[in-house]
């Protein structure tokens, strides 16, 4: 089954599935969090971890939270979910792409229990998906890199070659052209998510190539000790990463779970919880930008808080035509904007980026 | 264009972690111990390391509690290994999983914090990287010209006949672990307190799996412990360097390099042993064996 | 002045009592750290020890301890083998994830083909390629005298390596969004390595797991091979007069336990894992050098030594979700466990003696 037609049935199912009947108020509604690395890592689960925290603090007494850390993707992840389940959690949020098939798996033999998968791009009746645009933060964020170079370079240091991270590149190139057309990325892969010391030697190498300031999709903060030592900027990744400002953390890019967790655990309390895939942005709160600091002139400052109001509002798409690939074929016309079926199988690097995708 | 002494002082930096943690195992092991637990000592010293240098605002302090704290977190697998006879590879197994724990539950109060920042010494490097470069002849001095030194490879190529000739196996053993501690501690500072200038869990990311194949690599000598752990090292600089110049390349093959490099250096070294029947170089004659003194 | 004098046999009561009181002083040791901690020490106890056997939801954690033991317990028992001839393969991990490349990628060629020959053919390239990646520190041991134990952990990390590649690359799904990892092999029914009886937890792997403890059994206490593997171990000078030859032991033993490896690895990618990503190894052939050693090099130990680990895997994920325990916690407790297992044990080998002056 493609992911089209993946969709469709989805959407059959969800027409007609019955409101489930609110939720018994004098219980309160266990909810479930399995993740993939210690709440300390100060970055991915850290984040989904402070909106865990969030929902508690929201509804109180009505719910109750709890969370395996440090889950294994694999054959791990379907015990643990399965135990959640079997504690008498009945809304459970997996966050982690690996989490996927083991919480279909698990979701298959518990319908009355409702899952939330996140990043992932398979869906059930009691399975809903869920995701953030980071590729608009990247946006703002790419517009600040493009102000504030001084050598025209930028440096980019990608996790893996996958298609959220190359939204990312790609975004936060196209803004930095938009405002600087002599903006050039270097961009280096650590394939990791997390490695303190690689990323250093990433945002080493990147500074060693003439860059000045470096944007990252890895969550240590590494790359940012490497850049105050250079006197290059940096922006916090997933947390805000706040002990690096004013500077070289310049900005960040959050990701704020906490609106979608509050509301989907509101519409379980209240009984009208649907299976959806739900892909948020800075609109909805889920992708912030952190705090600005005064070491970014107040007119580029401007400039982006401009450019973040604007995709909030749904007035402009960073991914607006005229835009080519790398390869030089065209891509979108002028005005037209890219499609989230196109987005989340993005496998290129557009018009203007040298590096090439390994495959 | 790539600057091969600026990518040469990236080097420096880039393998000093290893560097030590290496430097360390390679004590260890000369005395004919296998600790595989050099994981769990990094990165108990990247946490006490940091909290150090956080709290007394003193980066310097946070490297000498770091070596305290590699050299006390060895104490149970000394303890398991020299007096109740246990299997040096699953004790060490043991004391990465403890290690890593440990950290972890320690670490908490001292997330999100920030590291005093340090003076650069010569050439903008860490003056750490300079400690490091100056322990691998110290390091080679003591194992080639000193007495204890001496003493301590004579226990690891033969212990029965050193317990013989009346040294203390153990002490000698427990001597070269809590060093090994040491060394791994400060390795593993080094990359909370001069690289990431933060503490997060699981920080030391496989550091010091690296350091026990940068010892097998040496041939179990000092200098061959600053050959391996630049050869290591370089692999993953140059690679990011060369993917930042926009050079496409194979990096999870040339990420196997360095270990297969490693198994035909052993290889290479055991067949000369072999084959011309000359005494010493390969690995330590009590590598990993069990000592129990009959009298 | 006490010393340690090794004992030939050990009483059977002894060989009951040390792990039995290894565990109660883990207890102490790790109720003062979760009373420390703040945590109610007993109930933490209880939790991880009591609950995932007898507690309200026993009968989904009782299987899955089969499932967690099961390729702990396949690869300590060809370890065992090897090493009570004093031959040290640590790269098991290695040799985990190798069988499970080339088991799965048996299965990932015949897609979507639905014949019933896969899964065999898949479990005996799994066996093979853990055997092929064993027998390298086997060769390069007997041929030029390199160390086993370090060849086989280096290999280890190549092994790592080359799993990163083929998630990235050559077996990466074609139908996957552009996302690492392999077509999941538990919806491929032709290759698939399900439960075998509902409820149960046991597939093919829980049952070759016990097939392995039988048969090495078997072999250590039944067969020639095995008397040979023992007399090399403990007087490796006599068993070579004795005609043993040390290079044709060295090639069984490591070609055995990786053969072994490699089947686990292939079992558990085709079912409870599904997939080749790049965290195909997750520590089982690591953990399996422990079970081995806290199973005493004995088949009916090892099978014990497994239960118990899986145990506290299973209790550690019980008491965070119950007790929000940290994951940390957990650790340092399984820490404390292995180094007071391993530490008592010493009584089993040795018996205290008061040092007599002369």
């Amino acid at each position: 089954m493609n992911r089209r037609q993946l969709i469709a049935s989805v959407a059959a199912m969800t027409t007609i599935s019955l409101a489930v009947p609110a939720w018994a108020q004098d219980e309160p509604l266990k909810v479930g969090f399995i993740y993939v690395g210690p709440v300390g890592d100060g970055g991915w689960t850290y984040q989904h971890d402070q909106g865990r925290l969030a929902v508690e603090a929201e509804f109180g007494d009505r719910v109750e939270t709890t969370f395996i850390e440090s889950v294994p993707e694999g054959a791990d992840a379907e015990r643990a979910i399965t135990q959640l389940v079997l504690a008498g959690n009945k809304l459970i949020f997996t966050t982690s792409f690996g989490f996927m098939d083991p919480t279909i798996n698990v979701a298959a033999k518990f319908p009355d229990v409702k899952f939330e998968h996140a990043t992932g791009y398979k869906r059930a009746d009691n399975v809903a998906t869920y995701d953030a645009r980071f590729y608009e933060g990247r946006a703002v964020i790419g517009t600040i890199a493009g102000r504030m170079t001084k050598s025209n370079k930028i440096g980019y240091i990608g996790s893996f070659p996958i298609p959220e991270v190359i939204q990312g590149i790609n975004s936060s190139f196209i803004h930095a052209r938009k405002v600087n057309p002599d903006v050039e990325m270097k961009v280096v892969w650590a394939y990791s998510w997390f490695d303190p010391a690689k990323e250093a030697d990433a945002a080493a190498a990147l500074l060693a190539e003439g860059v000045d300031v470096i944007l990252q999709h890895t969550d240590s903060t590494a790359p940012l000790a490497k850049a105050q030592e250079a006197g290059a900027i940096g922006f916090g990744q997933a947390s805000d990463m706040a002990a690096f400002a004013p500077t070289p953390r310049v900005s960040s890019i959050i990701d704020n779970w906490a609106p979608y967790y509050i509301k989907r655990v509101g519409q379980v309390l209240d009984g009208t919880w649907t299976s959806e895939a739900t892909w948020a942005g800075i609109g909805d709160g889920e992708v912030v930008i952190g705090e600005i600091t005064e070491a970014v002139p107040a007119e580029v400052k401007a400039e982006a808080l401009a450019l973040r109001d604007k995709i909030a509002a749904g007035e402009y798409h960073p991914f607006t035509g005229p835009l080519n690939k790398a390869d030089g074929s065209a891509w979108l016309a002028e005005g037209q904007t890219a499609t989230d079926e196109e987005l989340s199988g993005m496998n290129f690097f557009v018009e203007g980026i040298t590096a090439e995708i390994p495959q | 264009m790539i600057d091969p002494i600026a990518l040469f002082l990236l080097l420096l930096s880039a393998s000093t972690p290893i560097l030590f943690a290496a430097l360390g195992e390679l004590v260890v092991e000369r005395a004919g111990v296998l600790n595989l637990g050099v994981e769990g000592m990094m990165i108990m010293g990247a946490l006490s390391g940091f909290a150090t240098a956080h709290y007394s605002g003193n980066a310097f302090l946070g490297f000498a509690a770091a070596a305290l704290a590699g050299a006390l977190v060895a104490l149970p697998f000394a303890i398991l290994t020299q007096f109740l006879m246990s299997n040096q590879v699953a004790s060490g197994l043991a004391l990465t999983l403890f290690g890593l724990g440990l950290a972890a539950l320690f670490g908490k109060p001292v997330e999100g914090v920030k590291a005093p920042t340090m003076a650069a010494g010569p050439l903008g490097l860490n003056w750490i990287v300079w400690l490091g470069l100056a322990m691998v002849p110290a390091i080679w001095w003591f194992l080639n010209r000193s007495r204890a030194g001496l003493i301590l490879r004579g226990v690891g190529e033969n212990h029965d006949a050193a317990h013989a000739l009346g040294y203390d196996v153990r002490q000698v053993r427990l001597a070269a672990i809590a060093f090994g501690g040491a060394m791994a501690g400060v390795g593993g500072a080094f990359i909370s307190i001069a690289t990431v200038l933060q503490w997060t869990e699981g920080m030391t990311a496989g550091a010091g799996w690296i350091a026990l194949a940068i010892v097998v690599f040496s041939n179990w000598t000092a200098p061959g412990v600053l050959a391996g752990a630049w050869l290591f090292g370089g692999v993953t600089v140059l690679q990011l360097r060369l993917q930042a110049a926009g050079v496409r390349v194979p990096v999870q093959l040339l990420s196997m390099a360095p270990y297969l490099a490693t198994i035909i250096v052993l290889v290479a070294i055991s067949a000369r042993q072999k084959f011309s029947r000359r005494a010493g170089g390969a690995a330590p004659g009590s590598l990993g064996q069990d000592f129990h003194a009959l009298r | 002045m006490i010393r340690l004098v090794p004992r030939s046999d050990t009483p059977a009561l002894l060989q009951v009592a040390t792990p039995v009181m290894a565990v109660l002083a883990t207890m102490i040791a790790g109720g003062i750290l979760f009373a420390i901690m703040g945590y109610d020490p007993v109930a933490a106890i209880k939790t991880i020890f009591w609950d995932p056997l007898f507690g309200l939801a026993a009968s989904y954690s009782r299987p899955q301890l089969l499932v967690k033991a099961a390729p702990l317990i396949l690869i300590a028992s060809g370890l065992a083998v090897g090493f009570r001839a004093g031959i040290w393969n640590i790269g098991a991990e290695g040799q985990y994830i190798i069988g499970a490349i080339t088991g799965a990628a048996v299965a990932l060629a015949a897609y979507p083909a639905p014949e019933m020959w896969i899964f065999p053919a898949m479990v005996i390239a799994g066996a093979a390629g853990g055997w092929a990646w064993g027998m390298i520190p086997a060769l390069l041991r007997n041929w030029f005298g390199a160390s086993e134990i370090l060849v086989s952990l280096m290999l280890v990390y190549v092994a790592q390596r080359i799993a990163a590649w083929m998630a990235f690359g050559p077996m990466r799904n074609p139908e996957g969004f552009g996302m690492p990892g392999s077509r999941n092999l538990q919806q491929y029914p032709a290759a698939s390595n399900p439960e075998l009886i509902a409820g149960t937890g046991a597939h093919w792997g829980v049952v070759a797991a016990a097939a392995a403890v039988l048969a090495t059994w078997f072999l250590m206490s039944r067969h020639i091979r095995g008397f040979h593997i023992r007399a090399a171990g403990t007087a490796p000078r006599a068993a070579r007069f004795a005609g043993v030859r040390p290079e044709t032991l060295v090639a069984f033993c490591l070609g055995l336990s990786g053969a072994l490896a490699g089947m686990a690895g292939l079992f558990e990618v085709a079912g409870p894992a599904g997939q080749i990503t790049d965290k195909v190894g997750v520590g089982y052939g690591f953990t399996a050098i422990i079970v081995a050693f806290l199973g005493r090099l004995h088949p009916v130990g090892i099978l014990l030594a497994g239960l118990l680990l899986a145990l506290t895997y299973i209790g550690g994920e019980l008491a965070q979700l119950t007790m929000n325990l940290p994951a940390a916690t957990v650790q340092v407790f399984q820490g404390m466990l292995l180094f007071f297992l391993l530490g008592f044990d010493l009584l089993t080998r040795y018996r205290i003696a008061r040092r007599v002056t002369a």
